[in-house]
């Protein structure tokens, strides 16, 4: 499986294939507390780097979810609708958020490797 | 963490970094806002058996003196002359337009009043209630006091074999007792609809103190995060949140706090405006929410009638672990305020279908 490319958003990104799969870290999850909800993108939007595309809700409070490329949205994880609890089991996993089918597929390659995120969760502590 | 340095702590502090609470600001102390387990299962714990709450932020204290009843409604609506000693009631202090300065609870000691605040009011209430004392009557800050509350419904079977006087009293008695030979002054009450005690002790005992009832069967410690969910769930107001300077008692359908006694001789600050709001209504009041599916209204959403106008706003929502869905308080306009009515919640500029509803929305479970 293709490693994980990391944001300073929290999310992590997988390319597999044509698509690239999004959804929040552990710590992100972690931070956020029990999930009760999430607010999806629609399949076909086209999508800019950095902008607020979905939201999760914790018991607590409500957080943007970024698109951590520019693309096209290509699925949704409509699981997370009925289960939003898997974002807090499986984060990395079956708790995904949505697919994007980047514009430039080099935009993935520069975004932060696992001990690049380890280090810039540790600077935020 | 740095943001929190600056921060007041209780006497508590320690314990709850070695529970692993996550210390958050609340009200210019370090709180935690949740332990490991998280804030839906604290919740559900104090629903299902118990939970064990530091609220020693909150400001204790004592009124002495004869004619300390008297003086005390001269800055509250409550009837405090006709307490009983053992007793306990909530009151709101109020403004002199008729406003809520902060809601308060206050209990019959015998020879002294026992009054409990909010922790973001507590110097605010203090100085007034000072500014109304007459001589002979003084107000006695117990800044040397922790507040600890113990609730669910395995509260008791807990907490009865060391105090059987704590589960001798009905909803809202207050007794003076000693659990394992530490003196408490505990009163059958609480924030969260279920049975339970707030018990205050002596700060260089309250570590002591917890750790003696998180050791006691289904006792597990909760934070301010499912005190929130709890209250909500419950129809509590939060100060500041829900009810503040600018909204009166009628509007916040809180009159049943006002004594009917204090009702005849309006002699309370704003009595004018209440007297005028009760005999002719309010232009808004406060309702409770449930919004359909499961996406939550947070604080601050407006809500319109169906694909109209303005009628008002969220003051608190969330997600009800208990209830299994969004809930939420706020105000409406009167003439959409009845039970079943649909509105419709601005939620990130989409309308969420949503319904007024009765509060509590998990009914409450206190030992009358």
């Amino acid at each position: 499986m293709p490693e994980l490319k990391y944001t300073q958003d929290h999310e992590w990104v997988r390319a597999d294939g044509d698509a690239a799969t999004i959804g929040i870290t552990d710590h992100a999850q972690n931070a956020l507390g029990d999930v009760v909800f999430v607010d999806l993108p629609e399949v076909g939007r086209e999508v800019a780097a950095g902008e607020a595309i979905a939201v999760v809700e914790s018991v607590k409070a409500a957080s943007d979810v970024y698109a951590p490329i520019a693309g096209r949205i290509v699925e949704v994880n409509s699981a997370l609708t009925d289960d939003p609890g898997l974002i807090n089991r499986e984060p990395t996993g079956e708790g995904w958020f949505f697919k994007i089918e980047p514009s430039d597929a080099s935009s993935i390659a520069a975004l932060m490797d696992e001990s690049a995120y380890a280090a810039f969760v540790d600077s935020q502590a | 963490m740095a943001e929190t340095e600056s921060l007041l702590e209780t006497p508590l502090a320690g314990l709850h970094r070695a529970l692993g609470g996550r210390m958050v600001a609340f009200a210019g102390y370090a709180m935690p806002v949740q332990y490991p387990a998280g804030i839906m299962a604290e919740h559900l714990h104090v629903r299902s058996a118990a939970g064990l709450f530091d609220v020693s932020h909150m400001g204790q204290a004592e009124l002495v003196g004869e004619g300390a009843a008297a003086a005390l409604e001269r800055v509250t609506p409550a009837d405090i002359q006709a307490l009983k000693p053992g007793r306990q009631r909530y009151g709101l202090l109020m403004t002199q337009d008729g406003g809520i300065f902060d809601d308060f609870m206050v209990a019959n000691r015998g020879d002294r009043l026992f009054l409990v605040v909010n922790a973001s009011r507590k110097h605010d209430d203090f100085a007034l209630i000072e500014s109304v004392l007459p001589a002979g009557v003084t107000l006695r800050r117990l800044p040397d006091r922790a507040l600890l509350a113990l609730q669910g419904p395995g509260a008791a079977a807990a907490i009865g074999p060391l105090a059987p006087a704590l589960t001798a009293l009905s909803f809202m008695g207050i007794a003076e007792t000693e659990i394992e030979g530490i003196p408490v002054i505990a009163s059958r009450s609480g924030y969260t609809g279920e049975d339970g005690w707030e018990i205050s002790a002596p700060a260089e005992s309250a570590e002591a103190l917890a750790k003696l009832l998180l050791a006691l069967p289904g006792v597990q410690p909760a934070g301010l995060g499912a005190r929130d969910s709890l209250r909500l769930e419950a129809g509590l107001c939060l100060y500041g949140t829900d009810i503040d300077e600018a909204t009166s008692p009628v509007e916040a359908a809180l009159t049943w706090s006002i004594g009917k006694r204090r009702r005849m001789e309006w002699d309370f600050p704003g009595a004018e405006r209440v007297r005028e709001e009760l005999a002719n209504g309010t232009a808004r009041v406060r309702v409770g929410l449930r919004p359909e599916g499961r996406q939550p209204a947070r604080g601050e959403t407006m809500i319109h009638a169906p694909g109209g106008e303005t009628i008002g706003s969220v003051t608190s929502g969330g997600f009800g672990p208990s209830l299994g869905g969004p809930m939420a308080m706020g105000y409406v306009a009167r003439s959409h305020a009845t039970d079943g009515t649909p509105i419709e919640l601005i939620v990130r500029g989409r309308p969420l279908a949503a319904r007024i509803a009765p509060m509590p929305f998990v009914p409450h479970r206190y030992a009358r």
